[in-house]
């Protein structure tokens, strides 16, 4: 939570310095921020590479349950490409682009700006921290009504990091290794399925 | 977009190759790349009068956006377990 609230205070104070105009127009230095995200791209590739031990225990897993990953892409994109029939003014991969970000906001947004301008890139920000904020708020109520499987499917990317405590807490200490597993997968498809939709 | 992918299979081979050592300053420097990125995308949105006019109803569409997503994957989620569960009788993953 802390660091959500750090990354969100980057972006305020960033649209404060816009409003005021206190720095020279940034799309004049747009490559820049591109020379950055490719900077950022290498060093989340060499997170995943330099992780083997996580990728190493996966085995112990029930192969069923290792279908959890993807019930979330698809249950998140069908999701989205329903909306999206009410919401004419989005193109259909507008819509699946910002839903591919399964909470992970920081890079589809910047992901999203990058190819589809800085409009759709709020849009997917504010989308995904919502995806955070529910996963950690509605927790118990998930487990409750729709069993311990549902916290970690709304976690999306994010269940190895921020949200791996509250699911542990409210799905059972059982399922940590299933909700690694399942952030590390869907993390990993964020960046493939995002520039997906944004070219497509 | 290819560029991009390439890059980060890139980041993975030399992250797999470099695997014996602790990286510990990796993570730290992920965080401030995204601060940075989410610092230049706020400057943008700022500067843009048409997204700050209309940062409410961008709000209310991510809004719908983020529910349409997590009613499709709380549904799968909860059939998969449905699924699971009646196959073995038990909770246990």
């Amino acid at each position: 939570m802390k660091g959500s609230i750090i990354i969100v205070s980057f972006f305020v104070a960033g649209i404060v310095c816009g409003v005021m105009h206190w720095l020279p127009d940034l799309s004049r230095y747009g490559n820049v921020s591109y020379v950055t995200l490719c900077l950022l791209m290498f060093c989340v590739g060499m997170g995943v590479g330099h992780n083997t031990e996580v990728l190493r225990s996966f085995r112990q897993l029930n192969p069923r349950l290792a279908l959890l990953p993807l019930m979330t892409i698809v249950g998140t994109l069908a999701g989205c490409s329903i909306l999206s029939l009410a919401m004419p003014h989005r193109s259909l991969a507008d819509c699946l682009a910002v839903g591919s970000g399964f909470g992970y906001y920081s890079l589809s947004s910047v992901f999203i700006t990058q190819y589809r301008g800085a409009e759709l890139g709020t849009v997917a920000l504010l989308a995904n921290i919502v995806r955070e904020v529910f996963t950690l708020l509605g927790a118990p109520l998930l487990v409750r009504y729709f069993g311990p499987l549902a916290p970690i499917s709304t976690g999306g990317a994010t269940t190895m990091d921020t949200t791996l405590p509250v699911i542990t807490r409210y799905s059972g200490s059982q399922f940590v290794m299933l909700s690694i597993f399942h952030g590390f997968i869907v993390d990993f498809t964020v960046p493939f399925l995002v520039t997906f939709f944004c070219t497509i | 977009m290819l560029k991009i992918v390439a890059i980060m299979f890139g980041g993975m081979s030399v992250g797999w190759l470099l695997r014996r050592r602790s990286l510990p300053w990796l993570s730290a420097l992920i965080m401030v790349l995204i601060w940075l990125l989410l610092f230049f995308l706020g400057v943008e949105v700022g500067a843009n009068d048409t997204i700050i006019g209309a940062l409410n109803d961008l709000g209310v569409e991510a809004l719908l956006l983020a529910f349409a997503g997590l009613a499709g994957s709380v549904l799968l989620a909860w059939a998969l377990w449905r699924v699971v569960q009646g196959q073995k009788g038990g909770s246990h993953p």
